[in-house]
């Protein structure tokens, strides 16, 4: 019989971890499910995110939430450079696939050897009042490192959310992940529209970052531990529905926490990865794609 | 040339370098280094079948790589083992034996990978097999019967064949490996197969419609490449005799087995040999100090790789090859 409290405990906990998977996530599913931009190197975006909230905090002791949300409109600005190189390097002479590829993976790989060269491989974490303690409901314990995070993750997506489904941007990007071609009918550029939609998605990475150097102790090569489940939420999630990519997220966190619970951590990188498959292999529209 | 001569003389060069090699250099350094880049000619000649030919990319080199690293250890460790528990005594295995039941392990994966994967579009398989590694890490990290974490040692037999030291015979045997890769690579190069290849690269929608099966092609593929990448990994136990999960899976494997056909030239078998040869003597020239006395960090040898594979990827798609092709047509203008 399997011990209920653990049961409850990984599962409350499995939630708390996957409304931060959603973070993570908001940003590939901008940029791979509308935009078609496989960006690999997204892991190495928010890293650099949680290296800037290490710093900032390591010298002037400012919370690395609110450094995350501040360091957003640099990130904003870095993706839309990043966007405009791939713009002019690949998108324009149609060679997206495997030019493409190989670019984000050299980004992946550069941001993470300059964050070795720059800080060393020793873990890294930032201090404030809610990292350590955690409350009771019964025999549930939240952690508030864990509950921090969430609660500001699940503001993020439904404010991304909001601003996709009203603003008029943000339907203009909804556009373009369906038809480009008829948005330039409208005598709407579709590489600009696409040029912020990068942005926001870079930028959620700066706050994505901050969390993530919350929940944990932090070294450059953790990004690579991400790359299977930010992809794998972004599919199970049917890739372009912010809903779908919530539960994903959820999903995956519960799975892998009662994985680790009850198998050991040492097994839960792998959870991802074998949901990733089975999905692909399964159901490649995801849970609520079309099929 | 006739694929046949071009056998003969790819296999006739091997022996002539490592008879030469073995005849006039003492230094054991050299073994090591070249083993290394030998090993990287392997590696970026199987990465290109699938990704210069076919137009899928695998981030997943580390992953097939270590594979055929592992199941080597497990060959090792078998004989004492069932000694022990069963009282059977089966020979130790010789290693060019490791190596084919390697090649057969990594090419099955690459088949498994790409059946799940390969009926979707391209981008799935790449990241699917950027993820594997994760997979197979955590795998052989939970593995105790071949180290998990702390590793294992591997002892290197007292003799070794054919003369010479240890060393000298693990150069010999991956010059093999880098002939047979590189054979390979040029004979589909010039076959139906590569035709077919290279249909799926170019517009897989026409040449589906056009009656080849993509979908077979791709899974032929994807397993030769797989288990030419297995089979290089395979004397990695013995190279290094001491095998960790963090130095087998190394992510420098994937960086570079893509960079080096990037740079070298994607679209004929000659390409990744250069970028091989350029990329993995400058990054042992550089690790050693030849360049200003300058000993240069490994660490920061790869971010020159990763810099130079994204200025290669922008500026020069075709890589290298590409720059000499355009460089020679004009001459002719």
């Amino acid at each position: 019989m399997v011990q209920l409290d653990l049961l409850i405990n990984a599962i409350v906990a499995g939630i708390l971890l996957g409304g931060f998977y959603a973070a993570v996530s908001v940003g590939v599913t901008i940029a791979f499910g509308m935009l078609d931009i496989a960006n690999i190197a997204a892991p190495a975006f928010i890293l650099l995110g949680s290296y800037v909230a290490y710093i900032v905090n390591f010298y002037f002791g400012i919370d690395p939430i609110l450094t995350g949300i501040v360091a957003m409109p640099l990130f904003f600005l870095l993706g839309m450079a990043a966007y405009r190189l791939y713009y002019f390097a690949f998108e324009r002479r149609g060679e997206q696939a495997i030019q493409g590829l190989a670019f984000f993976f050299g980004l992946l790989f550069v941001g993470e050897v300059s964050l070795v060269l720059i800080f060393g491989v020793d873990y890294r974490f930032v201090t404030a009042a809610y990292i350590g303690p955690s409350f009771h409901i019964g025999i549930v314990e939240v952690p508030l490192r864990m509950l921090v995070p969430c609660v500001f993750s699940l503001i993020m997506v439904g404010l991304v959310q909001l601003y996709l489904s009203r603003s008029f941007i943000g339907r203009a990007i909804l556009a373009v992940s369906q038809d480009p071609g008829a948005l330039q009918l409208m005598a709407a550029s579709p590489t600009r529209i696409k040029q912020i939609a990068f942005g926001i998605s870079i930028a959620t990475c700066s706050v994505a970052g901050s969390f993530l150097i919350i929940i944990q102790e932090v070294e450059p090569s953790i990004g690579r531990d991400y790359i299977g489940r930010i992809f794998a939420i972004c599919v199970l999630g049917g890739m372009t529905s912010m809903p779908g990519m919530l539960i994903a997220a959820v999903l995956l966190g519960v799975v892998e926490n009662i994985t680790s619970t009850f198998y050991g951590p040492s097994w839960s990188p792998a959870v991802a990865f074998g949901l990733l498959l089975v999905t692909l292999a399964v159901r490649p529209s995801g849970l609520l794609g079309r099929q | 040339m006739r694929n046949w001569v071009f056998w003969a003389v790819l296999v006739a060069v091997g022996l002539v370098f490592v008879v030469v090699s073995r005849l006039t250099i003492a230094n054991d350094y050299f073994y090591f280094a070249g083993y290394v880049v030998l090993e990287y000619v392997v590696l970026a000649t199987a990465w290109n079948i699938l990704g210069g030919y076919t137009g899928y990319t695998n981030f997943g080199t580390g992953a097939f790589f270590a594979a055929g690293a592992y199941s080597s250890v497990v060959l090792f460790k078998l004989p004492p083992l069932l000694l022990a528990t069963f009282n059977w005594t089966i020979p130790a295995m010789p290693l060019p034996v490791m190596i084919a039941v390697g090649g057969v392990v990594s090419g099955l994966i690459g088949l498994g990978t790409g059946y799940l994967t390969l009926r979707l579009r391209g981008v799935f398989f790449a990241i699917a097999t950027l993820a594997l590694s994760i997979v197979l890490q955590t795998l052989i990290v939970n593995w105790a019967f071949v180290g998990g974490s702390r590793g294992v040692f591997v002892i290197r037999p007292a003799l070794a064949p054919l003369g010479g030291g240890y060393i000298q015979y693990l150069f010999s045997l991956m010059t093999l490996l880098a002939v047979i890769a590189v054979g390979i690579a040029r004979s589909i190069e010039r076959s139906r197969l590569g035709l077919g290849f290279h249909a799926i690269r170019d517009d897989e929608l026409a040449a589906e419609a056009a009656g080849v099966p993509t979908l077979r092609l791709k899974l032929i593929s994807t397993t030769i490449s797989g288990a030419l990448m297995g089979m290089a990994g395979a004397p990695l136990p013995y190279f290094v005799t001491y095998l960790t999960p963090t130095a087998s899976f190394d992510l420098a494997y994937a960086v570079n087995s893509v960079a080096m056909p990037v740079i070298g030239g994607m679209t004929s078998w000659i390409g990744p040999v250069i970028g091989a040869i350029l990329l993995g003597t400058l990054q042992q020239l550089g690790t050693v100090g030849f360049f200003l006395d300058l000993k240069l960090d490994p660490t920061f040898n790869l971010l020159i790789v990763g810099l130079l594979l994204i200025g290669f990827v922008i500026i020069a798609p075709n890589g290298i090859v590409g720059l000499v092709q355009s460089w020679l047509r004009r001459g002719e203008a």
